[in-house]
């Protein structure tokens, strides 16, 4: 990092942070706003907005890479029952718009479920730390449980974007502990054979969710509207992008939710698929730092976090890239790191932390 | 992973170093390094697989970005780009003085955009029933539309011609009504009303019919089409070139930005020959009753006036009148809707006889000497069926002049007997006779110019003698229209000139052949027609000027045949509807004609009493201002 500006190599060095980690996450925040800005209607608010979100997220970040992983250890039982039992809070006394997601703690207000994404990581970690590795099968059905616990709490709400990627996190960890391939074949056909029963439990909404991912074109003024409008825009981009402010899709009302959900159709349909390769590449940077820091690791616990972390943030860009260009159905996850948004966000601040942490604290200083 | 094994060390003591140790505390440490080569073993799998699904992502945008990017593309101009038509202005219409006599004005109507309502059509409706007036035949004609097929976010007219409390009323409640818009628009409208009716005719709303005669695509943004009259016929000259917008518009429709314009081209002017001033003294010397009047420049064929009577308000049918006061026009007694002067049919009685005696001095069975007895009764040979003249016991000798004078019968019994039919009918089929004038309207009728093939044709008899006798005097099948007669009339005052008739002043007309007849033909015929205004017995005597001179002919058609033993019948006492039609032709002055008149009234009886008069009041007027 010695070709850093002074500054930043002072610093990064005196924090024992990863500098290239923190230059990915900072070029990603710097993509957010100049993005956010063509899509919110050129709106100075939102930038403004997003960008004291950015900074509260990087203040954060760097508070939580100097604390050692050893802590957050120590730490964890207890954030996860915590966990739980706001979920539970939430599931009698939440709001929110149509779900109930947020609680209201006076002087702030989050959603509970966001702290499983971290909460669920660290307890399946903690509980595999310094145990003989691969699992045992009593093992495994604890880790399973302490993940569907949660997942379910969540599903309730109903919140099914956080629900899998909550789930998602814990299926990492169980999965780098060295899970046995047959065990994995079996587990994925017995989800695909459980599709059913999930229908079934689904809401009326996500149904039609899923009935428009199969056939957009089948109600285009309703459920099928968002693929279509999003698809549109992401094709109209074509290779090298309509520019800059010039997509007409978002500046023209015809893509929903264009800061947020879909700002990757925003981001494909101004920049084009140079846009999208560079910003894909940025990411996949991230996610393959993310990995080494992990693979360098001091100890299980941290070794796991870390993967089931970077591995939870390449779901994020895996699912809302995909429902963007139409490949899943549209469910309520954000672009990583640019969808305008505190929650998410600042969740995700947190897990960059936690490895800025685990990498500051790989050996004894 | 060369250095595993000093890592593995390095973890082994730390093991040692640092106290209070999870792993230490449990007691169940296993193999540090194979620990950590079996979870990075899973985290590289685990990168391997992620780039590989990102690069499965980034072909899916590659798919959609670069082989797919022409169809999206193209959705997504069709998703923003809008072509909107821009209706033409319809050309105005101009009497021969240059007064409008079909105007556009400016008007608004009310359109719904049922897409962007905040509650449902019906209670909106309810709603602005308060404010506006929502007739039955408007909801009507709202819910026609709206059924029809239309693009969403397509405004749809609720009401036209919103009065000024309507606009202000909608105005001040605008912000509560979203969906529900007031647009200015020009409409047409007939400042003559029913004066002119049948010649201007009006424009209604466009229907699919209209649309299939026409290019659609010119006709996309217009609302009302021409039905009838000048309206109808000249409806491509009137209606003009739409335009468009090329606008860009957001997900709710509304306009962003204009990219193209080509702006519309307004519909031609039409300047009639028909004079106004003319016109409504023929209306007013026509009065209440059912009747028509036409007025023509002989020498260019140009009509100076059209009145069909009874007429009805243009006005009422541009915006649609229900279906009940339709009816009610249409089944009225007296046929508003029907312009008499080109689709009358009328048997023309005496008025054919000017026309006889040509066609008869031109056969040589007749000559200006030629002296004929009138007993009052003729009779042909071996038969005892009395054909009449109009006066008691006959006019005497009298000659070919003196019978038109005097509109002696018994004369053109014997000229038409002399001729056959076949020769009257060849004669007055050059005089236009039977055929339509080409006058430019739709609907004209051809009359009936009967004939030996006409009969076996329509009766399958033959023709016989008797027939011809009554042809001479213009009954019997013989039926014409006022226009017909007024044609043939302007060939007569034009001594056989081309004469067209149309009321556009730029129609292009197609001559029809001269008439050639010997001079002193025609000069005996207008004398004696001459005579019947100014001589001493003429019929018409009561309408002569001092100004001028005037030639004409009246005439009497029977609407009932008289049968035998019926001479004393009054023709005054009888009821209305079975009274004679009178007629009037006539043209002025007679050396230098510049106006042909004919004039009919419907059951008004004799032609010298009642529709010589009005055509002397509409020569008078035109002269006068001359």
């Amino acid at each position: 990092m010695s070709n850093w500006p002074i500054g930043m190599g002072v610093l990064t060095r005196q924090l024992r942070l990863d500098g290239w980690l923190m230059l990915g996450v900072l070029l990603l925040m710097a993509i957010g706003l100049v993005t956010i800005y063509s899509a919110g209607e050129l709106s100075n608010e939102l930038v403004y907005r997003q960008g004291i979100r950015y900074g509260l997220s990087v203040l954060l970040m760097l508070v939580i890479s100097q604390l050692p992983p050893s802590l957050y250890r120590l730490w964890t039982p207890w954030i996860y029952l915590g966990g739980i039992m706001l979920l539970l809070l939430v599931l009698l006394m939440g709001e929110g718009r149509g779900a109930n997601r947020w609680l209201d703690l006076g002087l702030i207000r989050f959603q509970p479920s966001e702290v499983m994404k971290l909460a669920i990581p660290m307890m399946l970690a903690w509980s595999l730390h310094g145990r003989k590795l691969p699992l045992e099968p009593g093992m495994l059905l604890l880790l399973v449980t302490l993940t569907l616990v949660p997942v379910v709490l969540i599903t309730l709400q109903p919140d099914l974007g956080t629900a899998l990627l909550v789930l998602a996190s814990g299926i990492f960890v169980i999965f780098l502990s060295g899970l046995s391939w047959r065990v994995i074949v079996f587990a994925v056909i017995s989800a695909a054979a459980s599709v059913p029963l999930v229908w079934y439990l689904l809401h009326e909404y996500q149904r039609n969710r899923i009935r428009t991912f199969l056939d957009p074109e089948s109600d285009p003024l309703g459920n099928g509207w968002n693929v279509i409008q999003s698809m549109t825009a992401v094709g109209s981009g074509g290779f090298a992008g309509k520019g800059w402010l010039q997509g007409t899709q978002s500046h023209l009302e015809f893509l929903p939710e264009p800061h947020t959900d879909f700002v990757l159709a925003v981001f494909a349909e101004e920049f084009g698929w140079v846009g999208i390769s560079i910003l894909f590449t940025l990411y996949a940077a991230i996610i393959l730092r993310g990995l080494y820091i992990a693979s360098q690791a001091r100890d299980t616990y941290a070794r796991l976090l870390a993967g089931s972390l970077i591995l939870t943030f390449f779901v994020y860009l895996m699912v809302n890239s995909s429902m963007v260009s139409g490949l899943l159905p549209v469910v309520g996850v954000p672009l990583p790191m640019i969808s305008y948004g505190g929650t998410s966000a600042v969740t995700l601040a947190a897990g960059f932390g936690i490895l800025l942490s685990i990498h500051g604290h790989r050996k004894v200083w | 992973m060369g250095h595993r094994g000093k890592k593995n060390l390095m973890t082994v003591n730390l093991a040692g170093l640092v106290p209070g140790r999870q792993a230490d505390d449990r007691g169940v440490l296993s193999n540090q390094s194979e620990l950590r080569a079996l979870v990075n073993g899973r985290l590289f799998t685990a990168g391997v697989i992620a780039i590989f699904l990102l690069l499965c992502v980034l072909g899916r945008y590659w798919y959609l970005q670069v082989p797919k990017h022409d169809d999206f593309a193209a959705r997504s101009d069709n998703n923003r780009i809008r072509l909107r038509a821009l209706p033409p202005t319809r050309g105005l219409i101009f009497d021969r003085n240059g007064i409008v006599v079909a105007d556009n004005r400016p008007a608004y109507r009310l359109e719904i955009v049922r897409e962007r309502l905040d509650t449902s059509l019906d209670s909106m409706l309810e709603k602005l029933a308060d404010k506006i007036e929502l007739s039955d035949s408007v909801m009507e004609s709202f819910n026609r539309r709206l059924n029809n097929e239309h693009r969403a976010f397509a405004p749809i007219v609720l009401r036209y011609n919103l009065t000024e409390q309507e606009v202000a009323r909608i105005a001040v409640d605008r912000h509560v009504l979203p969906g529900v818009e007031v647009q200015p628009y020009l409409t047409r409208y007939y400042p003559f009303t029913s004066l002119l009716a049948h010649v201007v005719g009006y424009v209604g709303r466009i229907d699919d019919d209209d649309l299939l005669q026409f290019q659609a695509e010119n006709y996309r943004a217009t609302t009302h089409i021409g039905k009838s009259g000048l309206e109808q016929y000249y409806e491509s000259q009137l209606h003009g070139t739409s335009g468009y917008e090329k606008v860009e518009t957001n997900v709710v429709g509304r306009l962003v930005d204009v990219l193209e314009r080509k702006p519309p081209v307004a519909g031609e002017n039409l300047d009639l020959t028909i004079d106004v001033q003319l016109q409504r003294h023929a209306s007013l010397a026509l009065g209440q009753a059912p009747g028509a009047v036409v007025a023509l420049v002989p020498k260019t064929g140009e009509v100076l006036a059209m009145v069909s009577n009874p007429s009805f308000d243009p006005n009422a049918f541009i915006n649609g009148i229900s279906q009940r006061e339709y009816n009610l026009l249409l089944n009225s007694a007296n046929a508003p809707f029907v312009n008499r002067v080109l689709r009358g049919e009328y048997v023309p009685g005496s008025t054919l006889k000017p026309f006889i005696a040509l066609v008869g001095l031109d056969a040589n069975v007749v000559d200006a000497e030629k002296q004929f007895f009138s007993s009052g009764e003729f009779f042909l040979e071996g038969s005892t069926r009395a054909y009449r003249d109009w006066r008691k016991g006959g006019h005497g000798w009298v000659n070919l002049r003196e019978g038109l004078e005097q509109s002696v019968n018994t004369v053109f019994y014997q000229v038409a007997l002399e001729l056959g039919i076949d020769r009257i009918h060849g004669g007055l089929k050059a005089f236009g006779f039977g055929q339509a004038t080409g006058i430019d309207l739709t609907g004209e009728r051809t009359g009936i110019l009967p004939s030996r093939a006409w009969k076996q044709a329509r009766f399958g008899e033959p023709w016989y003698p008797g027939e011809t006798v009554i042809a001479g005097i213009g009954q019997g099948a013989n039926v014409i229209t006022p226009l017909q007669l007024a044609v043939a009339t302007a060939r007569l005052a034009t001594r056989g000139q081309s004469v067209v008739p149309h009321l556009w002043r730029a129609a292009e007309v197609q001559p029809v052949p001269d008439l050639v007849f010997p001079e002193q033909y025609w000069e005996l015929v207008i004398q004696g027609m001459q005579d019947v205004i100014h001589g001493a017995r003429g019929t018409a005597t009561a309408i002569a000027s001092d100004a001028y001179q005037m030639a004409g002919k009246t005439g009497t058609a029977q609407v009932f045949s008289r049968k035998e033993g019926e001479d004393d019948i009054n023709p005054l006492e009888l009821a209305t509807e079975l009274k004679n039609h009178a007629l009037f032709i006539a043209f002025a002055p007679v050396e230098a004609p510049e106006i042909v008149v004919v004039s009919v009234v419907e059951h008004g009886g004799s032609g010298s009493r009642f529709a010589a008069p009005i055509a002397a009041a509409v020569i008078d007027d035109w002269l006068q201002r001359q």
